[in-house]
């Protein structure tokens, strides 16, 4: 498992090179061409792919912080059952970032419709790519905001268990943290919001 | 990132362990305990705390041998109860906690059957977290190779034998060798299994493990002075980890008296404060003629301060979450408050109330 992962960069590094050369000296350097990828690839996939991105990894993030904080709950609970019920603000802490990455994915695809005359104009690459980037900006912020209010909130459980004075104090810190998935939401609609719909 | 993926194993129990810890006894408890007039007092203090009715269906003379039988017992289904809902690798980490109850037991037998004990009452004193399937075969065994042969090889401890195969027969000091040099493979196999854990398990570990290696070889220092050891056998039985490793083990491999106990532990200043705190070295000077009498005293006062040095260390560890070392803590503690209670339970039973309150607190 140790050599695993500088192994597999090695070995993708080589490839990338020998296919890079390969085409230099054949003659087809040409066909690598960033601009033309951008240009020929349908706005369409690009808007697509950023919704996908948003809601999945929003919803990776949700899920892994609500396991983290789950099983600090559960195990807390065993000799401490009153933290139970208090506890359950984290999973909901944890749940409100898959909810935010829900809403993002619904007002990103209410940009999207089925018929259009000319797809490649210079509006319809605008909403393609900032439909993208805006969903990546927001899964990832969702993805690292539910990680760390899990993390957090699996502290609070057990801390809550030892001494029930710690739990509110905890809980500030909670909030803060869920308060960055917050941030994402906001980026996201502005993103979104000079994006006109396909046409 | 510990934390990221350390709950898909572990979070559960790391939960329960940490409920364990907040169980155990507080100085408000031992307080009460050390107020009690008979054992019948004590039984009822006990009975409002995590204990509850564990004495409920004793017969009523109660026995300190009973309360500590009773409270190990608590301690060990505690114990299986964790290590039942382990996955690896936390589950090879709780067996290495019980191949020290092993090593133990072990030589309890052997030095048992060496006195001619009986063997149904030496198995009975065992520890019952070291308890293995072959443990009453060892009653025969005449020496090392035999024992090592006919039963230690199908269990854990085998591998630590290989060191101390050379000593032939088994009389008192040999099996002191032995338990030493199998400790001393023991705690470097155990550092090496932690060393190979993620991060703040292997911190926490080797710090509690240098301790506990340290204290070792002060107490073979210490142990040796006055006996036919020779200082090369002395030097083999250090373990090659801790903070006194290497040179402060050349130096005790070479001490001849207390003080060059204590010059070697020089510089590290929470040993040191042990020699000072419990004048090891006055009391020794003292009186020369008559050591046996001042040196056993002193060296119980010892011992008090490396328990005391323990029990804060193994309550440091649970400052970290996401880690395996609140396991090995939870036992040594709850290990030291079975000793505390059998201590109180002494002292009460005997009536030796001046001294009931030298007890190790923990919380």
């Amino acid at each position: 498992m140790g050599y695993y992962a500088p192994g597999l960069l090695v070995t993708s590094t080589s490839v990338a090179t020998a296919i890079g050369l390969y085409l230099l000296f054949t003659g087809q350097g040409e066909s690598f061409n960033v601009g033309k990828f951008l240009a020929e690839s349908s706005p369409y996939a690009w808007a697509l792919t950023g919704i996908g991105l948003c809601i999945g990894l929003s919803v990776s993030g949700a899920a892994w912080g609500i396991f983290v904080t789950g099983a600090s709950i559960l195990g807390g609970g065993v000799r401490a059952p009153r933290i139970r019920t208090k506890n359950l603000i984290s999973i909901i802490f944890c749940e409100v970032v898959a909810i935010y990455g829900v809403i993002i994915a619904i007002i990103y695809s209410s940009k999207i419709n089925g018929d259009v005359q000319d797809l490649y104009t210079s509006n319809n690459y605008y909403t393609g790519f900032a439909l993208f980037w805006g969903g990546l900006a927001v899964g990832v912020c969702n993805l690292l905001c539910g990680v760390s209010v899990g993390i957090t909130g699996s502290t609070a459980a057990l801390a809550d268990a030892a001494d029930p004075q710690l739990f509110v104090k905890i809980l500030i810190v909670e909030i803060f943290g869920s308060v960055l998935g917050l941030f994402g939401l906001i980026v996201g609609l502005l993103v979104s919001g000079k994006a006109e719909e396909f046409a | 990132m510990e934390a990221l993926g350390f709950n898909i194993g572990t979070g559960f129990l790391e939960g329960v362990v940490r409920g364990y810890k907040g169980a155990l006894l507080t100085q408000a408890n031992y307080h009460n305990l050390t107020q009690c007039e008979n054992l019948e007092d004590f039984r009822l203090q006990l009975s409002s705390t995590d204990y509850g009715n564990f004495l409920a269906n004793e017969p009523l003379p109660l026995s300190t041998a009973t309360i500590a039988d009773k409270a190990t017992e608590k301690l060990v289904a505690e114990f299986n109860y964790l290590r039942t809902n382990a996955v690896e690798p936390l589950a090879t980490f709780m067996d290495y906690i019980t191949y020290a109850y092993m090593i133990d037991n072990v030589i309890l037998l052997t030095l048992g059957t060496l006195h001619e004990r009986d063997t149904h009452e030496l198995l009975e004193r065992c520890h019952p977290l070291g308890v293995f399937d072959t443990m009453p075969a060892l009653c025969v065994a005449t020496n090392v190779e035999e024992l090592y042969h006919s039963v230690l090889v199908e269990t854990p401890l085998a591998p630590y034998f290989r060191d101390c195969l050379s000593a032939q027969d088994l009389d008192d000091l040999n099996i002191e060798i032995i338990r030493n040099s199998l400790y001393k493979s023991y705690l470097e196999d155990f550092h090496k299994f932690c060393q190979t854990l993620p991060s703040p398990t292997s911190e926490i570990m080797s710090k509690i493990l240098a301790f506990e290696a340290d204290r070792r070889t002060l107490n073979i220092t210490i142990n040796s002075f006055g006996t036919e050891l020779t200082k090369e056998q002395r030097a083999r039985l250090f373990p090659t980890i801790g903070r006194l490793y290497p040179e402060g083990n050349n130096a005790l491999a070479r001490a001849e008296d207390i003080e060059s106990v204590v010059a070697a532990v020089d510089h590290i200043s929470e040993y040191r404060a042990f020699f000072d705190k419990s004048n090891v070295v006055s009391a020794t000077n003292g009186n020369n003629a008559n050591n046996s009498a001042g040196g056993d005293e002193s060296g119980s006062s010892l011992e008090d301060e490396f328990f005391k040095h323990d029990v804060e260390l193994n309550k440091q560890s649970f400052l970290q979450q996401f880690q395996f070392a609140v396991f090995y803590s939870f036992i040594k503690l709850k290990e030291q408050e079975v000793r505390n209670l059998t201590w109180i339970a002494e002292c009460i039973a005997q009536d030796a109330k001046d001294r009931v309150n030298d007890y190790i607190p923990v919380f």
